[in-house]
């Protein structure tokens, strides 16, 4: 199956924002940070469609989001995840002794994935399964 | 019916104030002047989906309602007992609360942090490291005719910025880009129906670029008008306004911040492009920095989130600094949450320190990269945590949150969050800025008052009544260890 090395972004978008004042167990959260937006042609190169999955990895996880197409492309091989529990799962705990972990610019590889995208109950079970 | 007016948002780092809300029995049922996000915030707070109104607590591995007094008393067992407790958050809530939560990381000689560790901390770090030229933004709208966004995207993240602060707004001195905007969208607009009717015509050939290259450098503007830059790793809605988009490559802004420097002090750029920005483009915008008689750099996360964190900042307000030698140039912080500046004031305040800061050896310490929530975390140091008007669960790297979950966690919160549900103990405050009073910061330090525009739930306290409380118990509890 096809993989693209990428540069992974992470970041606020409006929807994000309103999203969250939805309640983030809330459908519109999840719609609006549980994806991944993506160049067109990048997309052309993975044989993904908008609105299939893609399994987004780095060094430091993996997660399946929906496909989305940049509406403001284009940025080769960049990709971006807005704000959450989704794309916190690919960040890495490293702070550069200054607090601060690196939030953009990460390392990735995306593939097209069967995988459904897990619901926020879901990912927070099997992150952080709690006593 | 009873119209509420010139209410504080209580969303993002603008604090816009001149928002109005129809109240109807105690119910928020018309917003007005606000953004997307504030008005989903009015008018979607209360909704019983998201609204927890009950305190809990995990018993037996399940959150079963309490009452008000037993969370607090467990809260207090859980800090007094802990040797090195987190206390995190502090960005959502008024800078009153924030006094007596330093009182209590003082009292349990834990680590008290705040938001701006993941967001401008390396910022905050880089002006302690070089200072700052700044202003308000009220200098902003009325002067700048120049404004830069760097790794920023206000459309997105602070809606009413541009409007109420810099580009669309109308300023004493300086006119707003509205009809010029206007006439490049309707220009816009209509290439891409050009486009679509070509697409149309001949479905096979080969689709069009979504968005054509423009060749070469954008049309000369007038000098007296107020000009917009966007310098980002992507093309967003609020590069679209922009007079000049600069898309820089991920993770190389400090080298086109360097490359700025030399190109305002005349020195020859000896390449043809600096992190994917031809140096035509550079020498030109270079130029548009030094002409003009006020400018504004405002940064976002794009410069702190990013692999050189504080080299970018240092040399962002390096950058600023040396275009006042020529003119006069100013920058700010985007802050984020609505009183994440009132956060740092009040920390630096009462301890010295804007964020990270640790009472567990008795006198306030600082170091960031060590006593800061993330790295605190990612150790697994902690034994507690109590988080206050934060969802660290969601926005934490994972390493950090496993370590976070793994340790007994209070959560002190109106809404249901991910962090609440990973919580031993949950106590639902008031909305600050909708429920409950208060004062706090705006992103140029500006402190505005809050406004009580509804009443809470009987057993939603503010934040301020929780945590003094909480913090009476605790000493109750340590006099009764020492007695």
């Amino acid at each position: 199956m096809a993989k693209l090395k990428v540069t992974l972004l992470t970041g606020r978008t409006i929807n994000q924002g309103t999203g969250k004042e939805y309640g983030k167990f809330s459908e519109k959260y999840m719609e609006s940070v549980a994806v991944c937006q993506i160049d067109p042609e990048d997309m052309k190169k993975l044989g993904v469609k908008e609105g299939k999955n893609v399994k987004v990895t780095t060094k430091f996880g993996s997660v399946v989001l929906k496909a989305e197409k940049s509406l403001r492309a284009p940025h080769p091989h960049v990709v971006f995840v807005p704000y959450g529990p989704w794309a916190n799962a690919l960040i890495g705990p490293c702070t550069n002794s200054l607090g601060m972990p690196t939030f953009k610019g990460v390392p990735a590889e995306i593939e097209p994935s069967e995988e459904k995208v897990p619901v926020l109950s879901e990912l927070l079970q099997q992150q952080f399964r709690k006593r | 019916m009873t119209v509420v007016s010139n209410v504080t948002c209580p969303v993002c780092g603008s604090l816009c104030d001149d928002i109005e809300l129809v109240v109807e029995n105690n119910r928020i049922v018309k917003v007005r002047n606000a953004c997307a996000v504030g008005e989903a915030k009015f008018l979607g707070f209360a909704d019983p989906h998201h609204r927890r109104v009950k305190p809990l607590i995990r018993k037996n591995g399940e959150l079963v309602e309490a009452s008000l007094d037993e969370a607090i008393r467990r809260s207090a067992e859980i800090l007094a007992e802990a040797c090195y407790p987190l206390l995190y958050g502090w960005s959502s809530t008024s800078t009153e609360a924030i006094r007596v939560g330093l009182e209590l990381a003082e009292e349990v000689g834990g680590v008290a942090d705040n938001t701006s560790t993941v967001c401008h901390g390396p910022s905050i770090l880089s002006i302690q490291n070089v200072g700052i030229p700044t202003c308000t933004l009220g200098q902003i709208r009325h002067r700048a005719d120049l404004v830069i966004y760097w790794g920023s995207n206000p459309w997105n993240a602070h809606p009413r910025h541009l409007e109420r602060y810099t580009t669309f707004t109308e300023g004493r001195f300086q006119k707003s880009i509205w009809i010029r905007y206007l006439t490049k969208l309707q220009g816009l607009i209509g290439r891409k129906k050009a486009e679509r009717a070509a697409e149309l015509v001949s479905p096979r050939k080969e689709a069009m670029p979504q968005t054509e290259k423009v060749e070469g450098l954008p049309p000369p503007l007038k000098a007296e008008e107020r000009k917009m830059i966007v310098v980002d790793v992507r093309k967003t809605r609020s590069a679209e306004i922009a007079d000049y988009f600069l898309q820089v490559k991920p993770n190389m802004d400090y080298e086109l911040l360097q490359a700025f420097r030399m190109a305002i002090h005349d020195r020859e750029l000896d390449v043809d492009e600096v992190a994917g920005v031809p140096v035509e483009l550079i020498e030109e915008v270079a130029d548009v920095m030094l002409k003009c008689r006020f400018g504004m750099l405002f940064f976002g996360l794009g410069l702190t989130m990013t692999s050189a964190k504080i080299r970018n900042i240092d040399a962002a307000i390096s950058l600023v600094r040396e275009l006042n030698e020529r003119t006069k140039f100013t920058i700010m912080p985007m802050r984020g949450h609505f009183n994440v500046t009132g956060a740092n004031v009040v920390f630096t305040w009462q301890t010295g320190y804007p964020y990270a800061v640790d009472f567990s050896q008795g006198f306030p310490r600082y170091n960031p990269g060590e006593t800061s929530a993330v790295d605190i975390l990612a150790r697994g140091d902690l034994d507690a945590a109590l988080i206050v008007a934060s969802d660290p669960v969601p926005h934490f790297p994972k390493k950090a949150v496993e370590n976070l979950v793994k340790n007994p966690l209070i959560v002190i919160d109106p809404q249901v969050t991910p962090t609440s549900f990973m919580a031993d103990v949950v106590i639902p405050s008031a909305f600050v800025g909708i429920e409950t009073g208060g004062t706090a910061y705006r992103m140029d330090h500006v402190p505005l008052p809050l406004k009580k525009v509804v009443e809470p739930p009987e057993t939603c306290l503010p934040d301020e009544v929780i945590l003094r409380r909480i913090l009476k118990e605790v000493r109750r509890l340590k006099g009764m260890r020492t007695a």
